[in-house]
């Protein structure tokens, strides 16, 4: 990287404006909702996706305050099995899907590859109008006659044919969000392959922008699956045609296939641009080159791969050949290698290295812990007869929010404190961040981990009541959830009062060597000044170890 | 800093015509996969209901589909001749080939229309009583013929205004023989329809 080039992205003659003062034809709120600019649209889709995320939650606290004890607390079954939904619908469709590529990819990935923009970006602008189009296709249903769905996120036939709630809203909405998913997705890939800076080849490419090239190939490739089977779901309650209504003769379990054959690579759409995230947070905290580049860069395209090919995992037991069964298993199985890699190769990283524990590493480290444990679970749940004991259980709800929130939602909170300075040009208050990591670590542990062990007890999910057994492990888990949210809300405090108050962020706080930190922050509106040219390999940390510190 | 001002309010739209094209054909993968969704799903119920499905397809007029297999066939000839004829500067001719595709496409439509019509004054319809009476895998029969070539007409309709759109910039010289990605892309579309069609068209009229 060419770290001597310090000064491009100063306006023209010299001159720097940072991009929200740069001068532009619209005025206020316009200069938001119809800018083109990549990093103006990656902090309209930070800023929308961060108020879905906390009505999600709120959702997800009266859940858990409704099962504190057994029977009626708050709230009746039929609204339980709403909410439940919702959180669902929300958390999946609306926040953390898009979470990543969207907000940090949209910001950063021109930036990582020494570009103005992205390929297209009125397609770009598009993209959050369609998520901005979506989300209130899918929210509306809450004030229409009848109430949101209760099916759960997955929507399975037969009751989404049968239910009186309003699930179309949900399906168009899914669907909509799955188009502006499309778009990103090929969007980012087209400018990997034309925008590079010069110098760039492949293997000088930051690993975030590797993972968001596998992210974007499973936008393209699996998205429409889903797109066309939400779209016969809502064909089939509107017109009868039988598809999927065993009624009628239709396949109740081809839904399921379909819908996996998406959902299951969805995740992977959750988790990799995650790792990605860490692949970037680690190495500048450890001072070191990361360790294994090639390897890391390469298991995410074969996580996208395999990835794709597990789907029916999820169905173990609705009843497939014995064949089929044991094929689903083994690739589940081998999915585990490449994300064993990862991991690997970040703790090799760590090893040795000069460890500084600020805030974005502590989130770093959190997400290796849990994605570790998350992961491990996840092939219990891959082997044939075990999956049969704690299948439809809360081990899986478990499982899911270790990889999901202890995954992905630490590696967004990582990805926020890392370029925060870099994306608003102020430095928050890092020991108030601390504290908010302490909190939001401890708390997730509560609140999740009783329910391996009530899972496996034999708790079901998406049950509204329970026996008097499973009382305590639901008590501790909903007191989880009371040291988790003031965690959340005192790290969006913080990050809101250092929009205000915070000090000015140097243009590389944190000493990091990819492209993004060569400019000034906030960056100007044409990122560089003059397209860099990269010489280097993405984490050069030999001028550290020869005593040299990176200021600028 | 007036000259500042100018260079930085314009927007981030560069001109690249491979990047075009390559979002384009990731855009056509999506669709492939859409429609892959629903050949999975024929598939499926070929095998279930094979008798049903060769009984029910013989209810189809393959004529109709005959002709509206001709009538696309020739719009993507007239689709790559209006690109060939702006690539060689003759603006006229590329804007007489486009607007006999587009008029191949409101045949299509037109000729869909009639076919769809005497299904439904058969008493062929999802959730017809007519219908309901029949075995189930005449039900998905028809369920699928109905959504597929549905699904299709829509796609269709969408290139049509495309194209509708694309006449427009011919006839305004946004589109010219040095600029024309626009025009290739929309033709690409357009192929996509075509061959999308010829898949259709064996699965639901010929194979019994």
């Amino acid at each position: 990287m060419m770290l001597t080039d310090i000064k491009s992205g100063n306006g023209h003659n010299g001159e720097y404006i940072d991009f929200y003062n740069a001068p532009t034809k619209r005025k206020g709120i316009f200069k938001w909702i119809f800018s083109t600019d990549h990093k103006r649209i990656g902090i309209l889709y930070l800023v929308s996706l961060l108020t879905f995320f906390s009505v999600a939650v709120i959702f997800g606290f009266l859940m858990r305050l409704e099962l504190i004890a057994p029977g009626k607390t708050i709230m009746d079954p039929q609204t339980y099995n709403q909410i439940f939904t919702l959180h669902g619908v929300i958390m999946i469709f609306l926040f953390i899907i898009p979470g990543i590529p969207a907000v940090f990819g949209n910001f950063l990935l021109p930036l990582m590859i020494g570009a103005r923009d992205v390929a297209f970006p009125r397609l770009n602008l598009l993209s959050w109008w369609l998520f901005i189009l979506g989300g209130f296709v899918a929210v509306i249903s809450l004030f229409l006659p009848g109430g949101p769905a209760d099916t759960g996120w997955t929507f399975y036939i037969p009751y989404s044919v049968r239910t009186n709630t309003n699930v179309i809203p949900a399906l168009m909405g899914a669907f909509i969000l799955g188009f502006s998913s499309i778009l990103t997705g090929l969007n980012f890939i087209t400018t990997i392959h034309r925008m590079r800076a010069p110098g760039m080849s492949w293997f000088k490419m930051p690993l975030f922008v590797w993972s968001l090239y596998a992210t974007g190939w499973i936008q393209i490739l699996a998205t429409p699956i889903v797109g066309i089977t939400l779209l016969l779901v809502a064909i089939e309650r509107w017109f009868g045609v039988g598809i999927f209504d065993p009624a009628l003769g239709g396949d109740p379990i081809l839904y399921q296939h379909l819908f996996w054959i998406y959902s299951h690579p969805a995740v992977y759409i959750m988790i990799l641009p995650a790792m990605g995230v860490i692949s970037e947070v680690i190495p500048v905290f450890s001072r070191r080159t990361i360790f294994g580049y090639k390897f890391i860069a390469f298991s995410s395209i074969a996580i996208a791969f395999f990835g794709s090919l597990v789907w029916a995992h999820h169905m173990f037991t609705v009843g497939m050949s014995g064949t089929a069964m044991w094929i689903f298993s083994l690739l589940t199985f081998l999915v585990a290698i490449p994300s064993a890699i990862k991991v690997f190769n970040w703790v090799s990283t760590l090893y040795k290295g000069s460890i500084e524990l600020e805030p974005p590493m502590l989130f770093a480290l959190a997400f290796i812990f849990n994605f570790t444990i998350g992961g491990f679970t996840g092939l219990m749940q891959g082997a044939l007869s075990l999956n049969i004991h704690i299948h439809d259980t809360y081990f899986i709800v478990g499982h899911f929010h270790y990889v999901m929130f202890g995954g992905t939602g630490f590696g967004i909170f990582a990805a926020i404190h890392h370029w925060f300075p870099k994306m608003f040009g102020k430095m928050y208050n890092k020991r108030n961040a601390k504290i908010s990591f302490a909190l939001i670590l401890g708390g997730f542990q509560l609140l999740y981990f009783p329910m391996f062990i009530m899972g496996y007890l034999g708790m079901p999910r998406r049950y509204y009541d329970y026996l008097p057994e499973f009382h305590i492990w639901h008590l501790l888990s909903t007191i989880g959830s009371w040291i988790l949210i003031p965690g959340l809300i005192l790290m969006f405090v913080n990050l809101i009062m250092a929009l205000k108050k915070g000090q000015r962020a140097e243009a590389n706080p944190w000493g990091g060597v990819t492209l993004e930190w060569t400019i000034p922050s906030p960056p100007s509106f044409e990122n560089f000044e003059k397209i860099p040219v990269v010489e280097k390999e993405p984490y050069d940390f030999t001028h550290y170890e020869l005593g040299e510190e990176v200021k600028n | 800093m007036n000259q500042l001002v100018e260079s930085v309010v314009h927007e981030h739209v560069h001109r690249d015509d491979v990047g075009a094209k390559i979002g384009m054909w990731l855009f056509l993968f999506t669709e492939l996969i859409l429609f892959g969704g629903m050949f999975l799903a024929y598939a499926v119920y070929r095998y279930q209901y094979g008798d049903f499905f060769a009984l029910a397809s013989k209810k189809l007029d393959v004529f109709f589909g005959l002709i509206n297999t001709l009538i696309l066939l020739t719009s993507s000839l007239t689709m790559a001749m209006s690109i060939t004829a702006i690539r060689r500067e003759s603006k006229k001719l590329s804007m007489l080939f486009l607007a006999l595709t587009i008029f191949f496409a409101l045949l299509f439509m037109v000729n869909k229309y009639f076919e769809w019509s005497a299904k439904f004054s058969s008493g062929i319809f999802p959730g017809s009583t007519e219908l309901l009476n029949q075995p189930k895998g005449i039900i998905i029969y028809f369920g699928l013929y109905f959504v597929m070539t549905g699904l299709h007409a829509l796609h269709v309709l969408i290139g049509m205004v495309i194209l509708l759109v694309m006449f427009f910039y011919l006839k305004s010289d946004v589109i010219n023989s040095d600029y024309y990605i626009m025009l290739e892309n929309s033709g690409l579309y357009w192929h996509l329809v075509d061959i999308i069609w010829i898949f259709l068209f064996p699965l639901f009229y010929l194979i019994h």
